[in-house]
């Protein structure tokens, strides 16, 4: 691997086999889209735009934090960074909560196996994010805290192409 | 051998080889029925002589395993092994194990004992004694080599394999839960089926591999070990969710056919770098290894699993195509040369390399072996060529023009038939192999004369 870059050359592995995944499950969804835009886009109309916005600006703002936890003092920047992950985590419960008490499930339409199964992936990566930043944080180790902020980018990245793409377009 | 108690793995190598006879043997008389459909239909029905088969085939390959590893964990962690005697004790309990199964099945003993009698689940038929006796060798195992590495050095290979073999084994517990609904029956059941060949097995063949390449080709071991672990990790990112592709059509939530597609698309990633990685081994290695044999099976093994498990895996794993496919011919096709290429090369391979070391000896009879790897290989290609074939006829008039399965069964008997000449070549190789290996006889072909230039 390059000298450039940072973190283990596995975090890298790991990284693209993960946008690998999004990427398809984003073709994926466009691809049945295609079938059905009437339906896909009354099924839309039902997620909430407002609180996927605001987790947008979130998310952004936690990744802003970990980069300066990686150049700078790493708790003062990695707390915040870990508060803000879990908001968007609770954001995220509130919406699928929502969704649910009014009876969508994944199986309700081909539009919501797909919003469910990318968003939840996606959570479920925010989770994960959270821990490996707090272990890497907690190992003191600019190293392995750059591994882990490699992977909260990431994180960062892919929901700034889920969130046009299952809630906007 | 550095290490006296490597001798084990030759007990081992020698039932694993014997089984690999019955084996292919009884692949062959499946594939004579599938040609002459009454064959042998009073005494070994088609049913049982696969279930003998493919569980030959499995017990084999894991004994295949068990004697790689009493073989190599030795010369990695620079120890001999915690006690030769646990592995002669573990090796009796799957002879004894393997004998009740295949008097079972050809018998139909004990027929609904919830002991002693075949539990009938595909592959995992065995009776509940036998299982709990592959559970008790397993750990036998596991303690034997656990211990001999915990006293040892650890590299990156006894950790990988380790991991590998203790996954294997917890996900063998999964055989013990079999619930009334055949469709919770089918979730559980391919936590070992497929979990095992594309999960933890991936790991084994990974550690097994880069063994080989560290010891053939005489890269550092700092380069080896970075390729594993990329390998593990790619193989373990793409399997487990990838256990989705059979969960299309067994009655699990419609979002399988997803998660199934797009991981086990994947899955070609970690059969791609084996691949990857043996070739740029071989070409960046310094050294001239004279057991070329070990080799061939090593690169043969690296590029037949990659076709086999994944492009062969890839081209019906899509829930669009296995619609149609699911269950035909391709099914076949794809899982024969996906156990050759991957797990069966592997074990030949290392026994390749094994054997002369264990028995005393240089690299010998490297000829006949070499024409085995050839015979076998273009037996097993060929086989899987005629039955995509089959396959895709028979997706087309089965499953697009709608006729019935036996009518389609006749339009196939072509294909049967190839199969069958192609099943002939791969027994000859097998013969040819396990003669090579047990029957050292001193031919070696001397290097021809390099023409001045």
């Amino acid at each position: 691997m390059s000298r450039d870059l940072p973190g283990e050359p596995l975090i890298w592995v790991l990284i693209l086999s993960e946008l690998a995944v999004f990427g398809a499950g984003l073709v994926a969804f466009l691809a049945v889209r295609l079938t059905d835009p009437a339906g896909f886009l009354e099924a839309q109309s039902h997620l909430h735009r407002l609180s996927a916005g605001i987790n947008t600006l979130v998310l952004v703002t936690s990744g802003w934090f970990v980069a300066r936890a990686t150049q700078g003092r790493i708790w003062p920047n990695l707390l915040p960074a870990l508060a803000l992950g879990a908001v968007f985590l609770g954001l995220k419960l509130v919406e699928w909560a929502d969704l649910a008490s009014r009876g969508i499930s994944t199986e309700t339409h081909a539009f919501f196996t797909f919003s469910y199964l990318l968003t939840g992936f996606h959570a479920a990566h925010v989770l994960a994010g959270m821990v490996l930043l707090a272990v890497t944080g907690a190992t003191g180790s600019r190293p392995a805290l750059e591994a882990g902020a490699a992977f909260w980018h990431m994180v960062d990245l892919v929901w700034v192409l889920l969130f046009p793409v299952v809630y906007l377009v | 051998m550095k290490y006296q108690s490597q001798k084990v793995a030759l007990g081992f190598f020698a039932v694993a080889l014997a089984l690999f006879a019955v084996q292919v043997t009884l692949g062959l008389v499946l594939g004579w029925i599938y040609v002459e459909p009454n064959f042998l239909s009073g005494l070994v029905p088609f049913n049982i002589a696969r279930m003998l088969h493919t569980n030959s085939l499995i017990v084999w390959l894991l004994l295949g395993f068990f004697g790689s590893a009493y073989y190599l964990v030795p010369e990695e962690a620079e120890r001999e092994i915690y006690s030769t005697k646990l592995a002669w004790l573990q090796l009796a309990i799957f002879v004894l194990g393997t004998a009740g199964v295949v008097v079972t099945y050809l018998f139909n003993l004990f027929d609904g004992n919830w002991l002693l009698g075949n539990e009938g689940r595909e592959f995992l038929e065995q009776p509940r004694w036998v299982k709990a006796g592959i559970v008790v060798a397993a750990l036998i195992f596991l303690y034997n080599i656990s211990m001999t590495v915990l006293s040892g050095k650890k590299t990156a290979i006894t950790n990988i394999l380790l991991t590998g073999l203790w996954g294997l084994a917890l996900l063998f517990l999964f055989a013990f839960v079999n619930p009334e609904n055949l469709g919770l029956d089918k979730m559980y059941w391919w936590y070992v089926v497929h979990l095992w060949v594309e999960g933890t097995w991936e790991l084994v063949m990974a550690s097994i591999l880069a063994f080989l390449m560290l010891k053939l080709t005489g890269v550092d071991r700092e380069v080896v070990e970075k390729w594993l672990y990329i390998i593990a990790a790619l193989a373990l990112f793409s399997g487990i969710l990838g256990t989705g592709h059979h969960y299309y059509w067994i009655g699990t939530p419609g979002y399988w056919q997803w998660i199934g597609s797009v991981f086990s698309s994947l899955e070609v990633a970690p059969f791609f770098s084996m691949m990857a990685f043996a070739f740029v081994m071989v070409w960046k290695g310094r050294r001239d290894h004279p057991n070329k044999a070990a080799l061939l099976w090593s690169l043969g093994c690296a590029t037949l699993a990659f076709f086999g498990a994944g492009v062969w895996g890839f081209l019906h794993t899509l829930h669009g195509v296995n619609y149609y496919t699911h269950g035909t011919q391709i099914t076949a096709a794809h899982g024969h040369l996906a156990f050759y290429g991957a797990y069966v090369c592997l074990n030949l391979a290392l026994m390749s390399y094994a054997l002369p070391h264990l028995r005393g000896r240089d690299p010998y009879n490297q000829v006949l072996n070499m024409a085995s790897f050839w015979l076998m290989s273009g037996g097993v290609v060929f086989m899987t060529f005629v039955l995509t074939f089959a396959g895709t006829v028979q997706t087309h008039l089965q499953r697009v023009m709608g006729m019935s399965y036996m009518e389609v069964q006749d339009q196939l008997w072509i294909f049967y038939a190839m199969r069958f000449g192609a099943g002939v070549a791969v027994v000859l190789g097998a013969v040819l192999f396990i003669w090579a290996m047990a029957f050292p006889s001193r031919e070696i072909i001397e290097p021809g004369q390099v023409p001045a230039e």
